[in-house]
């Protein structure tokens, strides 16, 4: 989730060439007795928050190998713990993972050493931001998509179908206007939101991927979001602080993630959320192993968990997130069901484009506005200019 | 062996009579003679807690700013330049400074003029259990969490809050609208409004400006409010050209604290506001997730300087005479 809270970035991580392929291990030995990650805060749960979340008890009684977690905010402290050393395994996400592999922090995968490797989504399995020249760095953890969250009481019997209810002023369905109703992400990357906006609408632009914009399609991305600043009363930024402005300042419409809309609903507020007709932009996480690692064998033990145990299904419940086992959708290995499955967006995968950190030299069409500019002309946008 | 034995043992007498100087002793001699030795030994520490790590992280900082981000690659260059500088002038960037400056002074004034009366009652009028109370009151806000305060005080500007109740139960809707319609500070609702962001400032950092200026105005001779009085001033007169002026420096003290730390402050506006941005939240964001640490450090600069200029002027005002 936190992982476009705050995607720290420089436009240099994907400049930088890619590396050789390092060596991997090759077979198991005994389990050293201890394991340490680095992940997001909740995302590896023992029972301590809530005691039915726990997906590491196990884990620790069968393999023996004692879970030592440190949570990190921001991806760019991921990076920095990554490269202090100490650390087997990461939860890397998008904007980490490609800088982690051209900064050689990490190592690659033997994938015959991770059984269930075969039951991991097809949709995952190649996926460019851990596989680098075919060589998989790292296994799928977890993945969302930023929803369209709505008030139902607003809306009614007519839910939004697009993007617009944010972008452009209107008459929402209660009859008043959506000005000073609506929230938008107060992270860059929300610029990648209108740039797939556009690209549903103006297809003349011919944007082909919302992180890949030239001066132009940029240009065009920054005028819708100074329209959506017109009607933006707050960006959010905190997820603790929407679910309040929901709450208590009358919100409408606002672009999310599912973690918030699930917390909301518990909470009996009168919310949903949808993925427009435009699609969704998202993210994505993957497990990473350091470089230097030293209990690689329980990490590798710990992987084969992630993919094998009630983690993929529990954990998808408690963030509102998408395992990337799909049959942990359906199994009953954990609580989720294909219903939630199905809510938190896990049919729309086509239809989400997952984050990326927008750089300089760009595939689809050579020179693109690099991540560094999205952030001054954002702050620029969001100051009202 | 035994000759170099020999002078040892006659010298062994002469210890009965004068004590065995340990190290301690020693050192201690060393102290009482050389009096500097003592006084960098006891510096030494903080010295270079106060240069290395204080002052070396300021000049680091000063020096990144100094650097420029390459327009094509994104990354930083290592050659001078005063570019970065340049950009800071950028009507989005400029308008980040003055926005910042703006709220700094706005603060500081309603601070001045909401502690004035309250300081001035804790030093001239509270005795014993009210005077107690007047520090609890100014300290207890302190003692709380800083993001405690800051959420409760969303909750109470929210659109939906018990401000909003509050004026809709008494019918004065029509003037809180009023006020959110007003341009600029106006906005959706309170909580989302600079005046709201204003409020907020005002409150959490209220108690640095009451304080100092309650000590000021506890010096004010009472004889001189005497003498005033004698010779017809009427009080506004007094207020006006005996206890403000002596006051002055305690005032001027309150709102170096307000200025500085409204100037700083990046949470604040980021919970309550309309999420333009101020200058913390401008370096906060430009070193983390753009990694555009020049333009960052620039920005961090400005603050510095504006202080700079601003404890200037207060000296000059006798700000400091009193310390």
């Amino acid at each position: 989730m936190r992982h476009l809270k705050l995607m720290g970035t420089t436009a240099l991580a994907a400049l930088i060439g890619i590396t050789p392929a390092l060596a991997q291990v090759a077979e198991l030995g005994t389990p050293e007795g201890k394991l340490n990650i680095v992940a997001w805060p909740g995302y590896i749960e023992r029972g301590e928050t809530v005691a039915d979340f726990d997906w590491v008890t196990k884990f620790e009684e069968a393999t023996g190998c004692m879970v030592q977690v440190k949570t990190a905010n921001t991806s760019d402290e991921m990076v920095a713990l990554m490269n202090e050393g100490g650390f087997d395994l990461v939860t890397a996400s998008g904007d980490a993972s490609l800088r982690l592999v051209a900064g050689e922090r990490v190592q690659p995968i033997n994938l015959s050493l991770v059984p269930s490797w075969d039951t991991v989504d097809d949709r995952l399995k190649n996926a460019p931001w851990y596989v680098v020249d075919g060589v998989h760095y790292g296994v799928p953890y977890q993945w969302g998509p930023n929803v369209l969250m709505y008030n139902t009481e607003v809306f009614g019997d007519s839910p939004p179908t697009s993007w617009n209810v944010v972008f452009e002023e209107m008459d929402l369905p209660d009859g008043k206007t959506n000005k000073g109703r609506v929230q938008a992400y107060d992270g860059p990357i929300h610029i990648a939101d209108a740039a797939q906006y556009l690209m549903f609408h103006k297809p003349e632009l011919g944007i082909t991927s919302p992180y890949e914009l030239n001066a132009d399609q940029y240009k065009e991305a920054l005028d819708l979001l100074r329209v959506q600043r017109t009607l933006t009363a707050r960006y959010w930024h905190d997820a603790f602080i929407q679910m309040d402005d929901f709450r208590n300042e009358g919100m409408a419409a606002s672009g999310t993630w599912p973690f918030q809309v699930n917390l909301l609903q518990a909470d009996g507020v009168p919310v949903a959320s949808v993925i427009p007709q435009e699609g969704a932009t998202g993210w994505a996480d993957t497990t990473m192993m350091h470089v230097n690692a030293e209990n690689t064998t329980c990490a590798y033990l710990w992987i084969e968990h992630t993919l094998s145990s009630n983690l993929q299904a529990d954990l998808s419940v408690w963030f509102g997130a998408n395992p990337v086992v799909p049959a942990a959708c359906t199994d009953g290995r954990g609580m989720q069901t294909a219903e939630g499955c199905t809510k938190n967006g896990f049919d729309d995968f086509e239809r989400i484009r997952f984050w990326t950190t927008p750089v300089t030299k760009c595939e689809s069409q050579g020179e693109c506005v690099p991540y560094y500019r999205w952030v001054s002309d954002y702050i620029g946008v969001i100051g009202g200019r | 062996m035994s000759l170099t034995a020999e002078p040892s043992r006659i010298a062994q007498p002469a210890r009965a009579i004068l004590p065995t100087r340990g190290l301690g002793d020693r050192i201690s001699a060393l102290f009482w003679r050389h009096p500097n030795v003592l006084l960098i030994t006891l510096l030494a520490l903080p010295l270079v807690w106060l240069v290395v790590v204080y002052l070396g992280s300021l000049a680091a900082l000063l020096l990144q700013s100094f650097y420029s981000i390459d327009e094509f690659s994104g990354q930083i260059r290592r050659e001078f330049t005063l570019s970065t500088y340049g950009e800071l002038l950028q009507p989005a960037n400029l308008d980040i400074i003055i926005r910042t400056v703006a709220m700094s002074a706005a603060v500081t004034l309603g601070a001045v003029v909401i502690a004035f009366p309250i300081a001035y009652f804790a030093a001239r009028y509270a005795k014993g259990h009210w005077k107690a109370l007047f520090y609890l009151g100014v300290m207890l806000p302190l003692w709380s969490s800083y993001l405690v305060k800051v959420y409760a005080w969303k909750l109470i500007l929210a659109r939906e809050g018990i401000i909003t109740w509050a004026t809709d139960g008494i019918g004065a809707s029509a003037v809180l609208n009023g006020i959110l319609a007003l341009p600029v500070i106006g906005g959706n609702s309170l909580s989302t409004s600079y005046i709201g962001t204003w409020l907020v400032f005002l409150y959490v950092w209220l108690p640095y400006m009451i304080l100092p200026m309650q000590a000021a105005l506890e010096r004010v001779p009472q004889s001189m409010l005497e003498a005033s009085a004698d010779l017809g001033a009427s009080c506004w007169q007094t207020l006006r050209t005996v206890i403000f002026p002596l006051a002055l420096p305690g005032i001027i003290a309150g709102s170096i604290f307000t200025f500085s730390l409204t100037m700083g402050d990046y949470i604040i506006p980021q919970i309550v506001g309309s999420s333009r941005r101020f200058i913390g939240q401008a370096v906060y964001q430009l070193q983390g997730t753009a990694g555009n640490i020049p333009l960052a450090a620039a920005f961090a600069v400005v603050p510095i300087v504006i202080m700079l200029i601003y404890l200037t002027i207060a000296r000059r005002k006798g700000a400091f005479d009193a310390l």
